[in-house]
């Protein structure tokens, strides 16, 4: 018997894929235009109405509809082709058309899906007669409290840019305690492992309480007198630190020993080698996870509202009490988000220009 | 006297015994060449001149002074005895230039000044001058090698211990590198090397060292072991390096 090569088979049918697809796609748009229907009345409710808004509704409506039906139409205008190909014995043809109609079908299941989420996601703000979206996002009160909210926040700002740079030497001074070499060394890496055993397992929360509230107890000279700020800096610092530290100590240890062997050959002891070769390599390897150490420690300046510090967090609790809406700390939360995504583009940034100048082939 | 002297080190990692009595000397000015098969301890008789392992018995002198066993200061040592790696160990944060002026500054205390003049004479020796402020990794193999012996020459060591340096270099490159070490060799530095290439070990070493179970298992001058190995272990290890075409 003759042996036949697969791949020269007829390709499978497609359309039904891209009727399913279509299928999905009517009904998403369907529950688009009825969704936007609600949206224009809960605007209304709000005194937000008018044909310039019906204008911006209607376009909004017809994206909604386009987006997830034109791949769909196209991926049955596709299926069509390939059948027509084969029948007329283009079997290449047919394959090219199948393929593009399959692809079209994936895009309308994808876009359908994302869509039905933002959906999911309006109704969820309007349900209830616009409760959730008075509760969480009343403009009238978000605008009035910005102020007060950005100051306070300039305590927060305060707070982690002192503790960061803090954390970035006490984090490396740790890391090299926990790789000291030789006999001599066995103490200080037990008292700096047991460090970060320590502020590890302990709540950030429960540190900045005890530190908080503690010291100025203890009546120790210097110590008490600090600031409200200065013990939250100190708190957040100790457990950041921990962290910060054994992110250092991976990134340390990433580098080949062979790098220790070359410094140590040429004559640097221990120190330089970590100093001038070792740590500089390390440092480039964990960049990306101490800027999440870094973001972890600016959303846990927070936590100062236990000690009573009139931080960002703390002040929008009081407006929220006051005015019994939570506007306020929606505020506090959106600027959160915010200070983080420019630091995660930089960070991005840093490491390619970084790369592009030691990597070979990169000009 | 002679200025490395190796006297009976024994060495184990482990369940694996990689010297046992091994007896070694090296004249001040001559070339040596270790030989031998994979595994034999080439690199590791290197790395123990440079205090980059320890013996477990033995000692080894330079200068008659012991460099092995408690007390030894490794750093100063270091200043004294370079070492050139397979795999160059360049370090890839540096620029070429910054590589060769690290140890000098740091070790030496030299100014920043004299490093560079240094420095910088010793790339226009080999030619690369132009790459001072390039990084190693948009260098060729040969040329990081390169960058890497004159990384170990501005230290101004006394002895250079060169571990298999052109073995990690594609075949086209291994002339550049070992003409340096030639030049290096007829200025009269102290050289031990260990290597692969057996033409150039035959030119350009005074004795050759075929290392084999933990010891010198034969020695003598290069005509003697590449012409008329006396021992049957020698000459099977030839043999198959002959059989291979590398010879």
């Amino acid at each position: 018997m003759e042996r036949r090569f697969q791949a020269s088979a007829p390709p499978r049918n497609p359309s039904r894929l891209a009727f399913a697809a279509a299928g999905v796609a009517v009904f998403v748009a369907a529950a688009s235009w009825v969704t936007l229907v609600d949206f224009r009345s809960a605007l209304a409710s709000l005194d937000i109405a008018g044909p310039s808004v019906d204008g911006c509704l209607v376009a909004l409506g017809i994206i909604a509809i386009v987006i997830p039906l034109a791949p769909a139409l196209k991926a049955i205008r596709r299926a069509r082709l390939s059948r027509r190909n084969l029948e007329l014995g283009d079997l290449i043809a047919a394959r090219v058309e199948a393929a593009a109609s399959r692809n079209s079908s994936s895009v309308a299941f994808g876009t359908a899906a994302s869509q039905i989420l933002v959906l999911l996601g309006i109704l969820f703000l309007i349900a209830n007669d616009l409760a959730v979206s008075r509760t969480f996002f009343y403009l009238p009160l978000m605008l009035d409290s910005l102020v007060l909210i950005l100051k306070a926040f300039w305590i927060n700002i305060y707070i982690f840019m002192i503790a960061e740079v803090l954390v970035l030497i006490w984090g490396l001074a740790v890391a090299i305690a926990r790789l000291a070499p030789g006999p001599g060394g066995r103490p200080i890496r037990m008292i700096a492992t047991f460090y970060v055993d320590l502020f590890r397992g302990l709540p950030a929360i429960v540190n900045v309480y005890l530190i908080g509230f503690g010291i100025p107890l203890t009546g120790l000279p210097i110590l008490k007198d600090l600031s409200q700020e200065s013990f939250a800096i100190l708190a957040l610092t100790l457990t950041s630190g921990a962290y910060v530290a054994e992110v250092y100590r991976a990134g340390i240890e990433s580098i080949h020993w062979s790098q220790t062997a070359a410094a140590r050959s040429l004559g640097l002891n221990h120190l330089q080698t970590l100093r001038y070769v070792i740590v500089p390599q390390g440092v480039r390897q964990i960049i990306p996870p101490l800027l999440n150490s870094f973001i972890s420690l600016q959303k846990d300046t927070a936590l100062v509202n236990v000690i009573g510090t009139i931080d960002a967090f703390n002040q929008s609790i009081i407006i929220a009490s006051n005015h019994f809406n939570l506007s306020a700390v929606t505020t506090v939360a959106v600027i959160f988000f915010l200070i983080t995504i420019p630091q995660a583009r930089f960070v991005d940034r840093m490491i390619e220009r970084d790369r592009q100048r030691m990597r070979a082939g990169a000009k | 006297m002679a200025l490395i002297e190796i006297r009976d080190i024994h060495k184990r990692f482990g369940e694996h015994q990689v010297f046992s009595g091994l007896n070694l000397e090296v004249e001040e000015h001559q070339v040596v060449c270790l030989i031998g098969p994979s595994g034999c301890g080439k690199s590791t008789l290197l790395r123990c001149v440079n205090g980059l392992e320890e013996i477990d018995g033995g000692e080894i002198r330079i200068h008659d002074e012991r460099i092995t066993g408690p007390g030894v200061d490794v750093d100063a040592l270091r200043r004294d005895v370079g070492i050139v790696f397979q795999a160059f160990n360049l370090f890839p944060h540096m620029t070429v230039l910054q590589n060769v002026m690290l140890a000098p500054m740091k070790v030496l205390r030299k100014s920043r000044h004299e490093a560079e003049q240094n420095a910088m004479a010793l790339l226009t020796r080999i030619g690369l001058q132009h790459k001072a402020s390039a990084y190693p990794d948009h260098l060729s193999g040969g040329q990081q090698q390169r960058v890497a012996i004159v990384r170990a020459l501005a230290m101004g060591p006394m002895v250079l211990l060169l571990d298999e340096i052109t073995s990690a270099l594609d075949p086209e490159l291994v002339s550049e590198v070992l003409n340096i070490v030639r030049d290096l060799a007829r200025e009269g530095m102290t050289m031990l090397l260990a290597t692969h290439e057996m033409g150039f070990a035959r030119e350009v070493a005074a004795k050759i060292c075929f290392l084999c179970e933990g010891t010198v298992h034969e020695e003598g001058a290069p005509e003697e072991i590449f012409g008329a190995p006396k021992k049957e272990r020698t000459h099977a290890f030839l043999k198959r390096i002959i059989d291979a075409g590398r010879l």
